[in-house]
């Protein structure tokens, strides 16, 4: 394949190994080879990247188990730096951190993952129903659509013209069945070269894909979660983090994004995660079912894992490879989301190679470039326009697993730095299972502002009202909370002990919300009806307070106590929330009344 | 093929050794050593280069003679002898018999170090194990499959707790059951307590137990948890049996992992543990699991005491980001004579949610669970402000979270040693206790259920 990256590839060039510890080697008579070149080591062929030259040597990362490895042993050469194949057959598929999908992996070599089994990323035999969308003697440029393919239900795969690309078509692909191997067209270029454009090509992971412009975000990425939706929204194509000590509830809030969020295309990487995550959404997603679509999540669903027991080298490969594949989504002009659980192993990983190559340490043996790695990653994401005009994004979502659940650590005090969308989750409220743990004061979103704009017109227009009021009363019960936990709450004023009262209802009927069960995907309307349900409580009983009614008398009714029931009931269910509102008008009524009567001395 | 022998080290320095002009080696190969005597040593290749092999000799290095220690590379991994007749035995730290009833015979070699686990192959643990002990059961519950630590302190009932589990659990039932028993760096006495408790309540023929007590080398500690679960992977994917293994003391295990590292130079990360702890810690706890299609499963209780009770210090804390969940023993309730002193707030299951509730336990088991944790909560923040205002001061809704707190620890989680309770008594018991409050304050269970259970018993 000619459109290669631009590594020359001179006759087979091999090296000997004179050096092992562990994932990192070191080999002589490498001159030939390039910087960032895939090699393939010793006679399993073990899957390695060059990562630093010097005279005659270059250091190795090997990307599997390096146990048995002998001194002297080849160091083969590839010409192109890590890659992945992009092409049909990725959705719904399960890879390792450097490409290999899982399933081949396990028809080739049973229940267990050993060392130097090559398989293909995309099954080449696979037959797809092809559409061809340009014709011979179009003039075609970079990311330019030739053909289609129905790959799931649910998402079109656009066979587009590599970037950096140019010519005329000579021949492009009958529509009907192909093999996922075939080429699509064949374009002369400027020189008159006539070059194949294959279904399936590669990309260098490191590398960012070209766009041609980046746009603002200011379409809401709706994740049905309350607490993020409600309180602190992410934008499309923007960035978040989700740092939390173990137990907090990282992985199920990913989960939870993974299987609610409002994108085409879901990448879930597991990196450096548990096995049986991994199993659990291989086993929901084809179950659960789209709420926008009603088909199965696994249709729109890609899954990248490298668990915590596979090689550590792989580990760092596995967000590379993600981004990569979300990359090329986007550039059909899908709205992509990224899981990334977690950030901190991907650190890690570096830590543990750059201590392998006895590198000086910065801060808690750190590589000193941690930072320009993470803000690489990070800035990988955006909402943009295509090279070939079409609009696109890359949400990214990253867990952060900090040590002790201490955010000042340099993975997420760093990560701070390059996100916009910060949900701290907080010990205490995990303690109590009040999910998702995500604490009110901590967290912050610099996009709610950005898109306030799409929830007044799309849910209501007094959407940003209700927010700016709900963290008011929010940030109020922080400090009445204080003085509670010292004086107790019987010597508050009413007024105060109303405001703590209507943040309780607002913890435990709002923020709160299981992951499973019907609640488990809420729509901005039923958050929506929810708060309004509850500042109207808020609003009413505060005037009864100010006329010297006693909190006691207002909070005491059944239908008060239905409020924080309101979240089992579904959306749809009007009759259901104008029931409880209604019931909770007629009791502050009667309150009121009885008041009054008494005052007259009646 | 006979290995050629290499006579003579170059360095010596703490359980390493360096061997000069050394080919045909391969990382990570087994070692055998000799001293000056003919005594055999084991080790294994650490770092190669074209000069040098860096080995790691286990037993120690002490008395050998740098001229006259001979050194043979095996061509091999460090292995374990598997067989059936395991069951019953006892062996040290590196395999080998340890009990005086000669070698085993039959079965197969394999590496210790296992391979990982295709994601692909695995099952999802949906099967709740039965372990008797209500706030396990009903707050933590233990799935078959699952790696599910118990936190614990120096001094606390650790040990008691996981001999609990080991002989209620319905693993132990009708099927083909086993406990593998990995001692690692344990006391003499915490061992013997081990052995003899689980055969004295009639298991002795379902035990496999790999000893490396305190006072033998250090450096065996790394070979002895995979040692185990070599042998309970065996058991349970060869052997179609449900697989129980303990694993005391996980900080015996780091601890050693941190000595081979300061003496192999390596660059310390936190608190001088290497920077690859959570990867080795990993590579031990991703080791349980059910696979599809295959009859056993190997379920996992470590037990790691926090040094100074301290949760965050990175032994517990990087081993609660890999199991799933973690049970939590509290020196403050243990000092009320509560037993087992689970806290209850900071323990969880991970696989929990998917093992209870509809058609595995109960219904109304989720509910009631969310509710007692929260309750509890919110118990442990009325105590404070009661430590503050006095107890007479609180309101009446505060006296109530107070009553509830006492009653839930002295009747829910306070059982017998061999008090083995039903899942439908305990919850039926967390009901009962949950009465204690307003109904205001059930907000995690859902109105049908409180309906269901807690007017009924007003009536």
């Amino acid at each position: 394949m000619e459109l290669k990256n631009n590594i020359q590839i001179p006759t087979p060039r091999v090296g000997t190994v004179d050096f092992v510890n562990g994932p990192v080697i070191k080999a002589s008579g490498m001159r030939e080879f390039g910087m960032r070149e895939v090699v393939k080591v010793g006679p399993r062929r073990l899957m390695g990247e060059i990562i630093k030259m010097d005279g005659e040597d270059a250091t190795i990362q090997v990307y599997e188990d390096t146990d048995g490895l002998r001194i002297n042993e080849d160091v083969i050469g590839t010409g192109e730096p890590l890659s992945i194949e992009l092409g049909p057959g990725l959705i719904g598929s399960f890879f390792d951190g450097i490409g290999r999908p899982l399933d081949s992996l396990l028809k080739a070599e049973g229940m267990y993952i050993s060392p130097g089994t090559a398989v293909n990323m995309i099954d080449r035999e696979r037959l797809w129903d092809v559409t061809p969308v340009a014709k011979v003697g179009d003039l075609v440029s970079g990311g330019m659509v030739l053909a289609t393919i129905q790959e799931t239900p649910l998402l079109v795969h656009r066979i587009m013209t590599p970037p950096d690309f140019e010519g005329e078509i000579t021949w492009i692909i009958p529509s009907g069945k192909h093999h996922a191997g075939s080429d699509v067209a064949r374009v002369k270029d400027a020189f008159g070269r006539e070059v194949s454009v294959p279904m399936i090509q590669r990309w260098p992971v490191r590398t960012p894909r070209p766009y041609r412009e980046r746009l603002l975000p200011n379409e809401p990425f709706v994740t049905g979660q309350r607490v993020i939706d409600g309180l602190f929204p992410l934008a499309k194509g923007g960035t978040a983090c989700i740092p939390g000590g173990f137990g907090t509830g990282k992985t199920v809030t990913q989960h939870q994004l993974a299987k609610w969020g409002d994108a085409q295309v879901v990448i879930y990487i597991g990196c450096g995660e548990r096995g049986n995550e991994m199993t659990d959404v291989l086993e929901q997603f084809p179950v659960l079912e789209d709420p926008r679509s009603g088909r199965p999540l696994m249709e729109r669903t890609i899954l990248i894992a490298n668990t915590s027991n596979m090689p550590v080298a792989a580990r760092e490969a596995s967000i590379y490879t993600g981004i990569t594949i979300a990359e090329y989504f986007r550039d059909m002009g899908y709205d992509v989301a990224i899981m990334a659980d977690s950030t901190s192993r991907w650190a890690e990983a570096l830590r543990e190679l750059s201590g392998r190559l006895e590198e000086i340490p910065a801060e808690e043996g750190f590589p000193a470039y941690l930072p320009s790695r993470l803000a690489e990653f990070y800035e990988r994401a955006g909402r943009v326009v295509t090279i070939s005009g079409e609009n696109g994004s890359v949400s990214v979502i990253g867990a952060v697993s900090p040590p002790g659940g201490d955010f000042t650590e340099p993975v997420t005090r760093h990560t701070k730095r390059f996100i916009r969308c910060f949900w701290g989750l907080d010990k205490n409220l995990a303690n109590a299972r009040h999910y998702p743990a995500i604490s009110w004061t901590d967290s912050y979103s610099e996009y709610a502002a950005e898109v306030d704009g799409w929830f007044c017109s799309n849910v209501d227009a007094r959407w940003g009202e209700l927010r700016d009021e709900v963290r008011n009363i929010l940030a109020e019960d922080n400090k009445i909370q204080q003085v509670i936990k010292l004086v107790g709450e019987d010597v508050l004023p009413d007024d105060q002990r109303l405001i703590a009262f209507t943040a309780f209802l607002i913890k435990n009927g709002y923020l709160q919300q299981n992951s499973f069960g019907s609640d488990s995907y809420s729509p901005p309307i039923k958050g929506f009806e929810i708060l309004s349900v509850i500042l109207e409580f808020h609003h009413r009983a505060m005037e009864l307070v100010h006329k010297d009614i006693p909190i006691s008398l207002i909070k005491d009714d059944e239908s008060v106590d239905a409020i924080t029931h309101l979240r089992e009931f579904p959306a749809e269910d009007k009759k259901s929330f104008d029931g409880v509102r209604s019931r909770i008008g007629a009791h502050l009524e009667r309150v009121a009344a009885e008041r009054t009567r008494k005052l007259r001395g009646d | 093929m006979a290995q050629p022998e290499y006579i003579g080290v170059k360095d010596i320095e703490g359980p390493f050794i360096l061997v000069e002009n050394v080919s045909g080696v391969g990382y990570g190969e087994l070692v055998d050593i000799r001293d000056s005597k003919g005594v055999r040593r084991h080790g294994q290749v650490k770092s190669l280069s074209e000069k040098a092999t860096l080995v790691q000799v286990f037993t120690g290095t002490e008395d050998l003679v740098p001229n006259n220690t001979k050194v043979r590379f095996l061509g091999k991994p460090l292995e374990v002898h598997l067989s059936k007749y395991m069951l019953g035995r006892t062996f040290n730290g590196l395999g080998e018999p340890r009990d005086g009833c000669g070698e085993i015979y039959g079965g197969k070699r394999v590496n210790i170090n296992g391979l990982p686990l295709n994601p692909m192959a695995r099952q999802y643990p949906r099967d709740f194990i039965h372990s008797g002990i209500s706030a396990i059961d009903t707050l933590m519950t233990l799935i078959r499959g699952q790696k599910l630590p118990i936190f614990s302190g120096n001094g606390l009932p650790h040990n008691q707790l996981a001999v609990q589990i080991a002989t209620q659990s319905k693993v132990m039932g009708s099927e083909e059951f086993a406990v593998v028993f990995a001692g690692i760096g344990v006391k003499h006495d915490d061992a013997a307590y081990f052995t003899q408790e689980l055969s004295s309540r009639g298991h002795s023929n379902n035990i496999v137990t790999f000893l490396n007590l305190a006072d033998d080398p250090v450096i065996e500690r790394i070979a002895t948890p995979r040692m185990a679960l070599s042998t309970a992977e065996y058991l349970a994917y060869e052997l179609g049996m449900h697989v129980l293994v303990i694993m005391t003391d996980m900080t015996s295990y780091c601890e050693a992992l941190r000595e081979l590292g300061v003496a192999a130079g390596e660059v310390p990360s936190r608190k001088g543990y290497p920077a690859y702890l959570y990867s080795d810690l990993a590579s031990l706890y991703e080791r349980a699991g059910v696979v599809r299609g295959l009859e056993g499963s190997v379920t996992q209780i470590p037990i790691l005491t926090m040094p100074n009770d301290d949760i965050t210090h990175p032994i517990p804390d990087l081993t609660g980001f890999i199991t799933e969940g973690q049970i939590v023993l509290s020196r403050e309730l243990d000092a009320k004579n509560i037993y087992p002193p689970i806290d209850i707030l900071t323990s969880l299951s991970r696989l929990m949610k998917d093992g209870i509730g509809k058609g595995f336990t109960r219904e109304d088991h989720p509910g009631v669970a969310s509710q007692l944790f929260a309750s509890y909560s919110r118990v442990q923040e009325v105590r404070s402000l009661a430590g503050v205002v006095g107890e007479d001061e609180l309101s009446k809704t505060d006296k109530a979270f107070l009553s509830f707190g006492r009653i839930f620890e002295e009747r829910f989680l306070k059982q017998g040693r061999e008090d083995d309770r039903e899942i439908g008594f305990s919850l039926d018991m967390a009901w009962d206790i949950l009465g204690e409050l307003p109904q205001s304050e059930l907000t995690r269970v859902s109105m049908t259920d409180i309906r269901a259970h807690i007017k009924k018993k007003e009536k």
